[in-house]
């Protein structure tokens, strides 16, 4: 298969004008400080809500820890750009980061991946408590004060780079030959033991795949808001990226992207209603789940929408 | 010694609160197989109902805790009915993301409604202070105790003797085959529900006494450790919901009284992986073989 065919170069073609028109917008001022705030955050929770959908949504193991691996990305890369005060160590940063949170990935992974389904959940919830406890008592973390006068190389062209690259990752990642090893473990574990995958060794693939990202995802968000505490990223911020890949749909990368957006907008939307904000996020959680148990696009592509479209047409 | 000692007296009492609130997990938990996250809350919210009832008409405390537990009984039943049961047959990360809904939605009302401040609880019972030696043992620690263990003895004496009971046990072993027996099988659930959560409410008010505070955010960790403590002594089950209360009680005024306190949260959660790599069934629950 040739890199360069048709789709390739249109996908291409599509991600640089978006980039483009979004930086023109910034650069003429239509998009303020405040949008570009929750532009980053948009960016963030994709990053955050793929790699977990990686895990979660097309692995089948159920995650509440993804908070966990967001907080080592950021501290890694907090305190490698406080010390490389330069484009190249904000990068360094958040590899290092991202490095970091797989290698926690694949040592906390190896044992509790054993566990199935809701054990599995309250495991890795409770990996992620014991990761915020040692933050908080950690001499270089700063402790429950947390990290101040992080320096900031993030802009818009960082945010997007770096977003695009996880999707696209992700992406080939499940069209690959592991990635559907992983999927044939979502459906039927047993199954797939009986197929001849190795399904420990995918799951921990998986998983470190799922918290290297997250830790990408966590460096960008510390060189964005220059502030870290471990209180940012307790078991409510775990809960808010599984509700955006719930939201989504799981099994479905496009519809994370397009649930982090939505879900961004909103909340910037309810900002003005400060009190009222957590109950109408509250309600509007179990309404969604109530009538849309799925989420959104369950495990389809946007896609797969127009490629139903298509045949519809031919049939005409 | 003695400080040894003194710290199991306030982790035997703080632990019976933990299993009173493990009890409405493990319950609810063996019968539809969903984590509910709200129980926490249910707690908080039956703190405060506690609360409200001693400081504004004078009863003493157990027509308080009989107040609270009905309340947070109607209050898990209608949970149950509104959130849960649109839900018996989609998928189960569906039902726990409604759960958790729910919980946001009982604190963050609270919130709205009582502020987010922490507030002092009433004195509800005279402090009294008993010395065995060099070991404190005070009135509310022994009041906390008793009604816990009370209200255990109450609820295995539900499930094992009356009919009510039978429902529950067969609906958590196998609910076609109860519904085919002629058990109603929501009834039974929303029954699970209610005696869950009114446990829960005689915990919130406990707490408060312990304690002596509430605040909105109460519920969250509290019910975490509570979730521990179920799988600690094995899901489904009711004795070990007690013992695992109980350990995770002393272990947590244990890691505080001899190591660091901020390392308190961390523990717990270190020993239920541990736990569940060892023996994923628990102490006492029963391991089930996987079939194809």
């Amino acid at each position: 298969m040739k890199v360069f065919n048709k789709k390739n170069i249109l996908t291409l073609v599509i991600i640089v004008v978006f980039y483009a028109v979004v930086q023109t917008l910034i650069s003429i001022g239509i998009i303020n400080s405040y949008y570009e705030i929750t532009i980053a955050t948009i960016c963030i929770n994709i990053i955050l809500a793929v790699s977990l959908n990686l895990v979660t949504g097309f692995t089948g193991q159920f995650s509440l820890g993804h908070a966990g691996f967001m907080s080592i990305g950021a501290y890694v890369g907090a305190i490698i750009n406080m010390e490389m005060n330069s484009t190249g160590g904000f990068l360094i940063g958040v590899i290092g980061g991202a490095v970091a949170a797989a290698v926690v990935g694949v040592i906390i992974g190896i044992p509790t991946l054993r566990l199935k389904g809701d054990y599995l959940a309250i495991a890795t919830l409770g990996m992620a408590e014991i990761i915020r406890v040692i933050f908080l008592n950690m001499e270089i973390t700063n402790g429950a004060a947390g990290l101040n006068g992080i320096p900031r190389y993030t802009n818009w062209l960082w945010m997007y780079v770096f977003t695009v690259i996880t999707i696209i990752l992700i992406n080939n990642f499940i069209k690959s030959s592991p990635g559907r090893a992983c999927i044939s473990i979502r459906e039927d574990e047993i199954a797939a033991e009986a197929m001849g995958i190795n399904t420990t060794k995918y799951k921990v693939m998986a998983f470190a795949l799922g918290a290297f990202f997250a830790g990408i995802a966590g460096a960008l968000y510390a060189s964005y808001f220059y502030f870290l505490k471990p209180n940012i990223f307790g078991f409510q911020k775990s809960i808010d990226i599984l509700v955006i890949v719930v939201f989504g749909g799981m099994g479905s990368i496009t519809g994370s992207v397009v649930a982090a957006v939505l879900l961004a907008i909103i909340t910037a939307f309810l900002q003005q209603y400060s009190e009222l904000r957590m109950i109408i996020y509250a309600l509007l959680l179990v309404v969604i789940m109530l009538f849309r148990p799925q989420g959104l696009f369950g495990t389809k592509e946007i896609t797969d929408l127009f490629k139903f479209k298509k045949k519809n047409e031919r049939i005409e | 010694m003695d400080q040894f000692l003194q710290q199991i007296v306030n982790g035997v009492s703080l632990g019976s609160i933990y299993a009173l609130i493990a009890l409405g997990y493990t319950m609810v938990y063996g019968i539809i197989k969903l984590i509910n996250f709200a129980h926490g809350d249910v707690y908080m919210v039956c703190a405060y109902i506690g609360f409200a009832v001693t400081t504004y008409t004078s009863l003493g405390f157990i027509p308080a805790l009989i107040i609270s537990m009905a309340a947070s009984a109607v209050l898990g039943m209608g949970i149950e009915k509104i959130a849960y049961k649109p839900l018996r047959n989609s998928s189960r990360i569906a039902v726990l993301i409604t759960a958790i809904g729910i919980s946001l939605l009982l604190e963050y009302v609270m919130m709205y409604f009582v502020g987010a401040e922490v507030r002092s609880y009433p004195k509800l019972l005279t402090e009294k202070i008993f010395n065995f030696g060099n070991i404190i043992i005070n009135l509310q620690q022994i009041y906390i105790v008793v009604t816990a263990i009370a209200l255990m003895v109450l609820l295995q004496f539900i499930v094992i003797k009356t009919k009510v009971g039978k429902a529950m046990r067969a609906v958590s072993a196998d609910k076609d085959a109860a519904q085919l027996m002629g058990i109603k099988v929501d009834s039974t659930i929303s029954i699970t529900f209610a005696i869950g959560s009114a446990l829960a409410g005689a915990g919130g008010v406990l707490v408060g006494i312990y304690y002596n505070s509430i605040d909105p955010l109460m519920g969250m960790m509290p019910g975490l450790k509570a979730f521990v403590a179920a799988v600690f002594g094995g899901i489904g089950s009711i004795p070990g919901a007690m013992i695992g209360g109980l350990s995770i009680g002393i272990m947590e005024t244990l890691v505080s009284g001899y190591g660091n306190s901020m390392y308190r949260d961390a523990a717990v959660f270190a020993f239920l992986i541990i736990i569940l790599i060892l023996k994923p069934s628990g102490l006492l629950g029963k391991s089930t073989k996987e079939k194809v």
